[in-house]
């Protein structure tokens, strides 16, 4: 079904990189600077009101009721990783949004981790 | 402009939000050359229906000034496809599957990085894509599985002699996986993460 008078632009399916260049203000994040991986887990703050912000934002805070990795918003959202993270520094900065670090890079992880982890999968 | 009506975003299904408590989010890289089963083993233990998310790759002429932005560049979008495995109250596995070509190691900054481990899938009909994938991985300090997903029409070698012909050391577990086969994708993951347990808990000079 489409709606030819409805004059908002639908946002999600068109990434190109005009698009994004606006919805980001020209900004990026270089990755090895910004401290969001693509498994941070990002939680709305529930006390915060998320009125008249851009629509980019709001759909964030509005997907991530429960926890949501960085991927899963960009997948969801249908924008680059590399677009998200922006957006998302714009909603850690104001406060709207909480992370859930992940693991930091390590050369190796922690033996507790790899036995939860495997302990999980046995489980399966 | 596009007239087409502008829906609300769709999130996840309610069944697929991870529960309020999680806390830590791990990751494995399934890596592979084009169409050896990453996506088909991701989606054979992914709790989740597979997402798809897209990454722009930006090539600018060599020897253009980038700054000055006059040059128009070509960008080609990349899909990498990953699923999620929920692991307990706290603590949640994402799989992503990226493909190995060396066009695509681009996409490979940031995915590695914090990374558990890798798994390296390998089609027999098609070694030679395999044998970049693990010098690379080496190089950046990876650690890594091997697993053959048999496909009905490949050769197939003894394993011996696979681990020659491809040079993987003695000390990587090399495996026969079914991608499609969630017991069998699952058995791949755990031999990882043996494998990481052992690297973790031997010192270096006994290995
Ligand atoms: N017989 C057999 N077929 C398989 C197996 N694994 C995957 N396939 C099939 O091989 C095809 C490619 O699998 P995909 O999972 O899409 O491979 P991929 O690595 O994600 O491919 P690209 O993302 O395109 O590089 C699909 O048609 C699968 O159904 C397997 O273990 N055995
Ligand atoms: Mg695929």
């Amino acid at each position: 079904m489409s709606d030819p008078t409805h004059d908002r632009p639908r946002t999600w399916e068109e990434g190109g990189p005009e698009r994004l260049y606006v919805i980001t203000s020209g900004r990026s994040v270089a990755a090895e600077d910004g401290p969001l991986d693509v498994v941070t887990l990002i939680v709305t703050k529930k006390d915060v009101p998320g009125s008249g912000m851009q629509p980019e934002h709001a759909a964030i805070i509005h997907i991530c009721d429960y926890p949501l990795s960085v991927a899963e918003i960009s997948a969801y959202l249908h924008l680059p990783v590399s677009a998200v993270t922006v957006l998302l520094a714009d909603l850690l900065e104001s406060g709207h949004v909480e992370a859930r670090a992940p693991i930091p890079a390590a050369s190796l992880p922690d033996v507790e981790l790899l036995e939860a982890v495997m302990h999980g999968l046995q489980n399966l | 402009m596009d007239s087409r009506i502008s829906e609300p975003v769709l999130g996840p299904r309610s069944e697929d939000t991870l529960p309020a408590s999680v806390t830590t989010a791990v990751k494995v890289v399934i890596v592979g050359g084009f169409g050896v089963g990453k996506t088909t083993l991701v989606g054979a233990v992914s709790e989740i229906r597979p997402l798809t998310t897209e990454e722009t790759m930006t090539q600018a002429g060599a020897g253009v000034d980038d700054i000055a932005g006059v040059e128009r560049k070509t960008e080609t979008t990349v899909a990498m496809d990953f699923g999620r495995i929920t692991l307990s109250d706290e603590l949640v596995l994402y799989l992503f599957g990226t493909p190995g070509q060396q066009r695509f190691w681009f996409l490979w900054n940031g995915l590695f990085e914090g990374a558990l481990g890798a798994v390296v899938l390998i089609d027999t009909r098609r070694l030679e894509d395999s044998f970049d994938v693990m010098c690379r991985l080496e190089e950046r300090g990876v650690p890594f599985v091997v697993a053959i997903n048999a496909f009905p029409d490949a050769p197939s070698y003894p394993m011996s002699e696979l681990r020659e012909a491809m040079d993987i050391p003695d000390t990587v577990p090399l495996i026969d996986c079914d991608a499609r086969s969630r017991g069998s994708s699952r058995d791949a993951l755990l031999t990882l993460l043996r494998y990481l347990h052992t690297l973790t808990t031997t010192p270096p000079e006994s290995r």
